[in-house]
């Protein structure tokens, strides 16, 4: 029977089918981090387990670490305890660390692509729901709880149910100016938040094959704001180039093998997925979130949209809460939205390519009187690469910080909060209410319209300044 | 992880949909490295204003629900991350059982790891329920995980699904990494074949 790119994975790593369809799940890679960890390592130790694959384990911490000078340590006292907490569980089980200092630290899910240690072909997990970007490799990548944490690094395995196949495919050409970020703002505005849940999502179609690795990643890493746990992607060549030479990567004729097993991994022809969405590229507009939901999006030329005019009570109740956290006015112009503060960083937009896109917008200008811009690299692997390039000088010299890696504004767990009432541009990837700080406003975009926006002070169509 | 079998209790009614984890519980109260004690900051920007004080509109801060064992909401409860911590300030808080047209899927996972059953039934039967909920102190639900029911006040019983292996779990409280640890002879010789089968998958070792 015709297997989809999912199915292949999936079979390839059950180790045993139990009565009710539950699989006994083997996992090739655990991602760990400071936040959802503790517990689990507490949990182990209480039952006098050990970690079963210390080998096919990675922890870094990114979420609570501070992004200015580090060299003094972690000033606040709960962040440190965590950092602490980890440092001595992966020293007392044994598990391979990136240090605080070390060039390889960032975030969890930038670290695993760029250092090889995620792999077409293998299943991932991490006790973070982003953990589906690393799907874009062709992996099944999902986020866990901390009860899975525990599961899996005593027993390297999951319990789970076969997800449903659901395929996005994306065709046709991308418009100057549009982004891997716009396409996946465009899906989760189209299918909602809720659009994925009980699926996994294979990215398909010619605008998605033409993506990079970054583009393609930053696609999967959204998926689980259409309520997909993982998002796939077949590889192709544009995923073994990527990988190749990677520090982690298998090398040489153990490449050559490993490439020979990922042609295989491409849904079969004519194999069937539960649902089906597709998308013309042309159509898609550079994007940006209005509301509190990652579904609540609107191309950039577009408007604050109308409850009035929206039929379910419900919905309309939601959307009225929403604008009124947001303090915008039906009908009002997206472009004419002053912001505050602009945040590019995050596993969503962190990468070297995303940086990049953010200098060319910025070269040659400067940041708007009042605005704080900064950009948070997700690595440091990321950051060495743009100093080498001069990108840190171009976006400096324009008025933005130049910030140490982890996950920062994401999630504001760090000392890197909106205020209450602050407005941003945000190349994060998601917008609930006081997601960035309590009260604070987000406005979901790419790293180019980040930048646009941070020149001009105000939610900007890219395409008027390039 | 302690056992549900039954539980009769007033229910506290949230109508409101995508009830994401941030609202659930907020990042900036992740730096713990317990499980207990969330309890205080479930809701919290619901619950508490910026100084701090209670909101007294918002349900679980009614004198008639803080001691609510059952919340009821509507569509796409959980969506967001992976937090445990979610369900860990729901029980922390003493809610045990979480009614709504659905959840997200790894709210859903995380909440039979810790004892909390969530149940999707249709919006049309949530509703229901819902309005039994606004009754307050008057009115108790039962939900019986045995008989997959969940009794209204009024004695009628709506059924349930649930996939046959978490409701063991929750039903026996049982250890799962304990029952999967048993397999490990499986686990053994999937490893062996893999090894074999992804040769070139390397370890990673740190130089």
């Amino acid at each position: 029977m015709p297997r989809t790119l999912f199915d292949k994975v999936w079979d390839a790593h059950v180790v045993e089918r139990l009565d009710d369809g539950t699989c006994v799940l083997y996992i090739d890679r655990h991602l760990v981090h400071e936040v959802t960890s503790p517990q689990a390592f507490e949990g182990l130790r209480m039952a006098g387990r050990r970690v079963r694959r210390p080998d096919a384990t990675i922890a870094v911490t990114d979420h609570n670490v501070p992004t200015s000078d580090r060299r003094a340590g972690i000033a606040e006292p709960e962040s440190r305890l965590q950092v602490e907490t980890l440092e001595r569980n992966v020293a007392e089980f044994g598990v391979p660390y990136f240090p605080l200092l070390d060039a390889r630290q960032g975030i969890v899910h930038i670290v695993g692509p760029e250092q090889g240690i995620s792999l077409p072909g293998m299943t991932i997990v991490c006790g973070d729901s982003h953990t589906s970007t690393h799907g874009a490799l062709g992996a099944l990548a999902f986020g866990i709880g901390t009860s899975e944490v525990e599961h899996v690094l005593a027993t390297q395995t999951l319990l789970q149910r076969p997800a449903k196949n659901m395929l996005v495919r994306v065709d046709g050409a991308l418009a100057p100016g549009v982004t891997a970020k716009d396409i996946v703002l465009a899906i989760i505005g189209r299918i909602g938040t809720a659009g994925g849940t009980g699926h996994v999502i294979e990215y398909a179609g010619s605008a998605i094959r033409e993506l990079d690795m970054a583009g393609r990643l930053t696609v999967c890493n959204m998926s689980i704001e259409a309520g997909a746990r993982a998002g796939m992607i077949a590889p192709d060549e544009v995923t073994f180039d990527y990988v190749r030479g990677r520090p982690y990567a298998p090398a040489g004729e153990a490449f050559e093998r490993a490439v020979g097993y990922w042609r295989t991994l491409a849904t079969d022809e004519g194999a069937a997925y539960d649902r089906t969405v597709v998308m013309d590229a042309a159509e898609i507009s550079p994007m940006v979130s209005w509301g509190t939901s990652p579904e609540a999006v609107a191309p950039i030329d577009g408007v604050v949209p109308d409850p009035a005019t929206v039929a379910d009570e419900a919905k309309r109740a939601d959307m009225v809460r929403m604008l009124e956290y947001m303090a915008l006015t039906p009908g009002q112009a997206l472009s004419d939205i002053p912001i505050d503060v602009v945040f590019i960083g995050s596993c969503t937009n962190a990468r070297i390519e995303d940086l990049r896109a953010a200098a060319s917008v910025v070269r040659g200008r400067h940041v708007a009187p009042g605005v704080r811009a900064m950009v948070v690299p997700g690595s440091g692997v990321v950051k060495h690469a743009a100093e080498a390039e001069g990108l840190d000088r171009v976006l400096i010299d324009a008025g933005f910080e130049w910030r140490e890696p982890g996950c920062s504004m994401c999630l504001g767990m760090n000392p890197d909060k909106l205020a209450a009432g602050q407005r941003c541009a945000s190349t994060s990837n998601r917008n609930f209410e006081g997601r960035q700080g309590p009260g604070g406003r987000t406005h979901l975009l790419s790293p180019a319209m980040a930048a646009a926006a941070a020149v001009t002070g105000r939610l900007t169509d890219v395409r008027r300044l390039v | 992880m302690r056992a549900f079998t039954v539980l009769t209790s007033i229910a506290a009614p949230l109508p409101m949909a995508n009830v994401d984890t941030d609202k659930i519980i907020p990042a900036r109260f992740l730096k713990t490295i317990r499980r207990t004690g969330l309890g205080a900051h479930l809701f919290d920007t619901l619950r508490f204003d910026q100084s701090g004080a209670e909101r007294p509109g918002f349900v679980l801060n009614q004198p008639q629900y803080r001691n609510a064992e059952i919340l009821i909401a509507h569509e796409n409860f959980g969506c967001g991350s992976s937090r445990e911590h979610a369900p860990w300030a729901l029980l922390d808080f003493g809610i045990r059982c979480v009614i709504a047209p659905d959840f997200a899927d790894i709210f859903h996972a995380n909440c039979f790891k810790n004892g909390v059953l969530p149940i999707a039934l249709p919006r049309a039967v949530c509703d229901r329920l819902m309005e039994d909920a606004r009754l307050g102190a008057n009115a108790r639900l039962t939900v019986d995980l045995q008989r997959q029911v969940v009794v209204r006040p009024n004695g009628e019983e709506v059924a349930f699904e649930i996939a046959p292996l978490p409701r063991k779990m929750l039903l026996e409280g049982l250890d799962e990494i304990g029952q999967t640890m048993q397999r490990g002879p499986a686990i053994d010789a999937y490893e062996a074949r893999a090894r074999q089968e992804h040769s070139w998958m390397p370890a990673i070792a740190l130089g």
